[in-house]
């Protein structure tokens, strides 16, 4: 009787431990947003293939807070990455932008696909040319073709 | 015909040339757009006296080195011999930046240590840290007499760096009114 009841209290008591709701994550939605949306462009310098948005690291979530505070007081999307490409460079910029250094990164891909696609088609070319050659028989081997067609064997 | 064959061998050749040298690059040495640039301005308290303040215009006139540090870094830890000999030195000024820190742990760090610096600045929440573009501790900045950032190392300082890279600097600095 004793266990039943104390069953029945648990029962009863145990709604009350997860009552509390979840806070909400930020205060202002819109502007969590924002600081997302500008976190992305953003390379995270200490882990170098996350950008600040995904990144747990303590100047991901200092320079995250960069962003906030920036964002708070009103500067625009664009004064915040030119903040961050003065202090850390063009590699703070997850997507680099399109310059006389970068030509290499943006173009180089594209020129080796294309330097690829030139040497397979020379190489097919010169193969096709190589296979339809004819190579005439002499005299001798003539003589020894017809040989074999004459007879009828095959040839060891 | 036999070149044909050694055609692969070749181009395997190469590969592995540019793929030693990708190696051997170092993807933390990003070059800092900061060299050949005015030394961003701050004022912070010293790590030993929080009520006095340091600004960066108290350095004018004279070359400087700026090391970022940290109790919580270990490869402060590793550099640290080398930077307390350098500073007995005596050949330039070597003022501590104390990143992102906890005031005790900076101060017990130079305690069990050594202090290789002439001052300490106390840079709690990294503010200027990020004013310095800072992301991997320990880093060092050489700033010219008129408070122009002329070299940033980041990593540790070597007694190799400093011999070959660090001193002649500073001394040619020293040498340009």
């Amino acid at each position: 009787m004793h266990k039943l009841l104390l069953l029945l209290l648990i029962c009863l008591f145990a709604g009350t431990s997860f009552g509390k709701e979840a806070a909400p994550a930020a205060e202002d939605p819109e502007l969590e947003k924002r600081v997302t949306a500008i976190s992305e462009e953003l390379r995270c310098l200490v882990c170098q293939n996350q950008t600040i948005a995904d990144s747990h690291a303590p100047l991901a979530i200092d320079l995250k807070n960069q962003v906030r505070e920036k964002l708070k007081a009103g500067a625009s999307n664009e004064a915040i990455i030119s903040f961050m490409v003065e202090r850390y460079g063009d590699f703070v910029l997850y997507r680099p932008p399109v310059k006389a250094t970068t030509m290499l990164l943006w173009f180089g891909p594209f020129a080796l696909l294309a330097g690829a696609f030139v040497f397979l088609f020379v190489v097919l070319r010169r193969r096709r040319t190589s296979q339809i050659e004819e190579v005439p028989l002499d005299d001798a081997e003539r003589a020894r073709a017809k040989k074999i067609l004459e007879s009828g064997v095959q040839p060891e | 015909m036999k070149a044909r064959y050694l055609a692969p061998l070749g181009i395997f050749m190469g590969l592995l040339v540019f793929l030693g040298i990708g190696l051997n690059l170092n993807p933390r040495e990003v070059p800092s757009p900061l060299i050949g640039k005015p030394a961003p301005a701050f004022t912070l308290p010293d790590l030993n006296h929080p009520e006095v303040a340091f600004k960066h215009t108290e350095m004018l006139g004279k070359v400087w080195v700026l090391n970022v540090w940290a109790s919580w870094c270990v490869a402060c830890r590793e550099e640290h011999e080398t930077l307390l000999q350098f500073s007995k030195t005596g050949v330039v000024p070597v003022l501590g930046l104390n990143y992102k820190d906890e005031r005790s742990d900076g101060l017990g760090w130079l305690k069990q240590f050594g202090n290789p610096y002439q001052q300490s600045l106390y840079d709690h929440d990294g503010l200027v840290g990020i004013d310095y573009g800072v992301y991997g501790v320990p880093e060092t900045f050489v700033i010219d007499k008129r408070g122009v950032i002329r070299y940033k190392r980041i990593g540790i300082l070597t007694p190799e760096l400093l011999r070959d890279t660090i001193v002649p600097l500073v001394r040619e600095l020293q040498g340009n009114a």
